[in-house]
């Protein structure tokens, strides 16, 4: 069954989802990539994201009669982030991250400690996603850091589908793919050097 | 702006819209071949890719770096003009697709906003026989791009000394570059070449071997050994972790041996363009 999470999304409901589920979003969204995340750890954030899912992304947006529209929506690789995740959950308590790719061990630990999950989106799936979108709320730090590393608060319907790829509960679907894929790197590696 | 600009503008377009039917083509038989969390990826993309086509927008956010692979007849008459438009054509398709603004100052972090700077969009020029310029647009993502690498091997490690060096550096990136991916790998030349190479195999259509059967072999093997990993759609497990290998070499010093690896995500995008010697442009 598809589950749809609504914002705020509290802790129980995020403590409640196990790596594997497939689940999609309605509610606000506020979007974070390298830049953004360094400046809400330096100077706060624009607005009150607990509860809230967090979107590594940078979209495509465009201008029409004063209004913004996003064009193409994916998600970036999260990866860059772990430089920052773990602070930012404790200190601002997003409890969904949207990202893909997955992040390291000090984010699982974070998500552990304040009750959040990292989801997947399909990287790539730009129009996708810009399709969920039904408006932008707003958008802050446009000017000083551009279109790509703005924070963008978008009002999503039905964002998905987006696979728990790390839950509260210490497991990650990248860290159980891993030792899966390790295995198999040694036959692997024992069939080159037998050619 | 001039006709070639407004090609090469409606191609850059073309490129971050449309998914070329060869790619297409092999992500629906990855779908297939997948099932559980796999299988839901591929359809993502497909849904995805059928959503940009129809509705003219880009299939991803990251509509990348412009590059440009220029095949350029000798005898090719408008040359100055094929210059000048290039970065037209990235300006024109910056705010006319829209694209997202990708040219960022490495020093001062300034934007231009426009996907133009110091040696970008990237061309690479390649002198051929004949009268006419074969322009091929390949606007190719971040997050692929950080995953290229190139590995200066000592030639005494042989041809599975290259296969191990590809497959381990392939697998070792799981989910980060978007898969399943299209890999180019430049095999000798120097460190410059071999990564030039790597990139120029990705213009090749999936399906298109290299025409000499060693090479043609070593890619099918490739392939095949890196699918065996099980890293899959967006790494999260599965049988396609490349859609294709493509490989191409250059002679090497006796002392080196480059190998360019190259990493293309599932959105490969591109479009040839030829400009004839009387001026008119023809795209696909």
């Amino acid at each position: 069954m598809e589950r749809v999470l609504t914002t705020p999304i509290s802790e129980d409901d995020a403590r409640r989802l196990q790596a594997g589920d497939v689940v999609y979003l309605s509610g606000t969204m506020f979007t974070a990539r390298d830049e953004a995340h360094k400046e809400m750890l330096e100077r706060g954030a624009p607005l009150d994201v607990s509860g809230l899912a967090l979107f590594h992304c940078g979209p495509v947006a465009q201008e029409r009669d004063g209004a913004w529209q996003v064009v193409a929506a994916g998600p970036t690789t999260s990866a860059r982030m772990e430089l920052f995740e773990a602070d930012f959950l404790r200190r601002f308590a997003p409890r969904l991250i949207v990202g893909k790719g997955g992040m390291g061990d000090k984010t699982l630990q974070a998500l552990s400690e304040v009750g959040a999950v990292y989801v997947h989106f399909t990287g790539g799936a730009g129009a996708l996603a810009a399709r969920a979108v039904r408006r932008v709320a707003d958008v802050h730090w446009l000017a000083e850091l551009g279109m790509p590393e703005a924070v963008w608060v978008l009002e999503v319907e039905r964002f998905g589908p987006l696979v728990v790829a790390m839950d509260s509960h210490g497991r990650s679907l990248y860290r159980d793919l891993a030792t899966v894929v390790d295995a198999n790197m040694q036959g692997i590696r024992e069939r080159i050097a037998g050619t | 702006m001039t006709t070639t600009a407004q090609a090469l503008a409606e191609a850059i377009g073309q490129a971050v819209t449309v998914l070329p039917p060869d790619v297409t083509g092999a992500l629906e038989k990855a779908r297939e071949r997948e099932s559980g969390p796999a299988r839901t990826q591929v359809e993502a993309i497909l849904e995805n890719v059928g959503l940009a086509a129809s509705d003219s927008v880009p299939m991803c956010q990251d509509t990348g770096t412009i590059s440009f692979f220029v095949k350029l007849g000798v005898r090719f008459p408008h040359l100055a003009a094929l210059h000048e438009a290039l970065p037209q054509a990235a300006r024109a398709a910056t705010s006319g697709v829209p694209l997202r603004p990708n040219s960022v100052h490495p020093l001062s972090g300034r934007n231009p906003g426009d996907n133009t700077g110091r040696f970008i969009p990237a061309v690479t020029w390649e002198m051929v026989d004949g009268d006419e310029a074969e322009i091929h647009v390949l606007p190719k993502g971040g997050g692929s791009e950080n995953c290229c690498k190139l590995a200066m091997l000592p030639p005494g490690v042989g041809l599975a000394g290259v296969k191990r060096a590809v497959v381990d550096h392939v697998v070792s990136c799981g989910g980060l570059p978007c898969p399943p991916t299209v890999v180019g790998v430049g095999i000798g030349g120097g460190a410059d070449l071999a990564m030039k190479l790597g990139k120029m195999a990705l213009l090749r259509p999936l399906g298109q071997r290299h025409p000499e059967p060693e090479v043609a072999a070593l890619e099918a093997e490739l392939e095949e050994l890196v699918n065996a990993s099980g890293v899959g759609p967006m790494g999260l497990g599965g049988r396609t972790t490349v859609l294709a290998v493509h490989a191409e070499y250059a002679h090497r010093h006796p002392a080196s041996l480059p190998v360019g690896i190259v990493i293309q995500c599932w959105a490969h995008r591109r479009v040839v363009v030829r400009i004839r010697a009387d001026g008119t442009a023809a795209t696909g």
